[in-house]
């Protein structure tokens, strides 16, 4: 059944808090999300204050700055600082979203920060995104065709065949939406969720891919894509402002029209 | 991802393949029914309120008109075919037991059947 409950070390204890040692006046409070697998401990809010005069513009450069001065301990994933590699992604503010992508300004009072929900946490705001990877590989991501290109030559592809994936490929696989639907936090284990469904239209969509069928006869599940229930959450949290509801709502229409 | 299994995350990913062909067909038909209830519902709140302001035998002349029989033959039979669809997506939702999962939407199906094929009955009577 639905768990109501939530397990023993799921619930959140107040952690340590790390005052600001100068007289600055534009300070700001950032609360992060602590939990390490080495020790029994359950997993707590760590408060560090800082000097926002000091600090870079995005959630993510107030997080390096935690990290390189006041807590080194303190473990997330990041990359590019530029919301291209999609490493950085977790709940901030109470929407998952891109920390590099977030600007500080944007968020009223302290900041909150969490691991992506739902998700088995590796250490503080790194989530088990092995499920996930593993979903999008059941996919098949890439261009699958039967005919050679002429020799020496890529395939073609018009403009407006070309037009019908933008929206799609900017993807980065964060996973903020897939981790954002209620529908994935209940059946994960069996729903694709919006990111990967998001992936398996852009090859769908793609003229150049000539494994339509099979991809559509793939998603064609009562779990796999039809846990979908149009709730939107992953198109209104996408760091990237991109749309997996839209692209659910196109993977359905083809079922439809192909039966 | 479950605690008390490991490894080949791909293979549990893909379990055992999709439905094919089966997994649009009750989407299909509970978008269907649901439009085929706007109508039906548009018609059956006033036709109620009818029902409610007259007697008992204006009741029953109002059922034996055969357009509204007929309105009331597929109102009952689509509301619960309706339920049904839309009972079962919500077990598959939140009943992770795999046994009880399959007793309950077996259940809600027996019980949709129950209950429409009564209620058309109890039209049938008033009208014949």
């Amino acid at each position: 059944m639905a768990e109501f409950a939530l397990p023993r070390h799921s619930k959140v204890v107040k952690g340590i808090d790390y005052p600001l040692d100068s007289d600055s006046e534009n300070t700001r409070k950032v609360n992060v999300y602590r939990w390490s697998p080495d020790d029994d401990e359950n997993p707590r809010i760590d408060s560090y204050t800082i000097d926002l005069d000091e600090c870079g513009p995005m959630v993510l450069d107030a997080l390096i700055k935690i990290k390189q001065e006041i807590d080194s301990s303190i473990t997330f994933r990041r990359s590019c600082r530029e919301g291209i590699c999609g490493s950085c992604s977790m709940n901030i503010d109470g929407t998952n979203t891109l920390a590099c992508l977030k600007s500080i300004d944007d968020v009223k009072g302290d900041i909150n920060i969490y691991p992506l929900p739902h998700m088995e946490v590796v250490k503080d705001l790194v989530p088990d995104l092995s499920q996930a990877y593993a979903q999008l590989t059941s996919v098949k991501p890439w261009l699958q065709t039967d005919s050679s290109p002429e020799k020496g030559k890529s395939r073609k592809q018009s403009p407006q065949e070309r037009e019908k994936i933008d929206g799609l490929w900017e993807c980065v696989l964060c996973f903020s939406c897939t981790t954002s639907c209620p529908s994935y936090w209940w059946n994960g284990d069996k729903y694709l969720g919006p990111a990967v469904l998001l992936q398996a239209y852009r090859w769908i969509a793609d003229s150049r891919d000539e494994n339509t069928d099979e991809r559509l006869d793939a998603l064609e599940d009562s779990f796999k894509l039809y846990r979908c229930h149009t709730i939107m959450n992953c198109t209104k949290t996408c760091p990237k402002g991109l749309n997996p509801a839209k692209a659910i709502g196109e993977i359905k229409k083809l079922q439809i029209e192909r039966q | 991802m479950s605690n008390n299994s490991v490894g080949n995350e791909i293979g549990k990913a893909q379990d055992m393949g999709s439905e094919k062909h089966h997994g649009v067909g009750h989407w299909k038909l509970q978008r269907i029914s649901a439009i085929a209830m706007v109508p039906l519902v548009l018609w059956f709140v006033p036709s109620l309120l009818f029902i409610l302001m007259s007697g008992y035998n204006d009741s029953i002349i109002w059922v034996q008109n055969p357009f509204n029989a007929t309105g009331l033959v597929l109102l009952f039979g689509t509301l619960f075919f309706h339920s049904a669809l839309g009972l079962q997506v919500v077990i598959e939702d939140y009943v992770h037991l795999e046994g009880l999962k399959i007793i309950s939407i077996i259940l809600i199906k027996l019980l949709a059947i129950l209950l429409g094929v009564l209620s058309i009955l109890c039209v049938l009577k008033l009208f014949l």
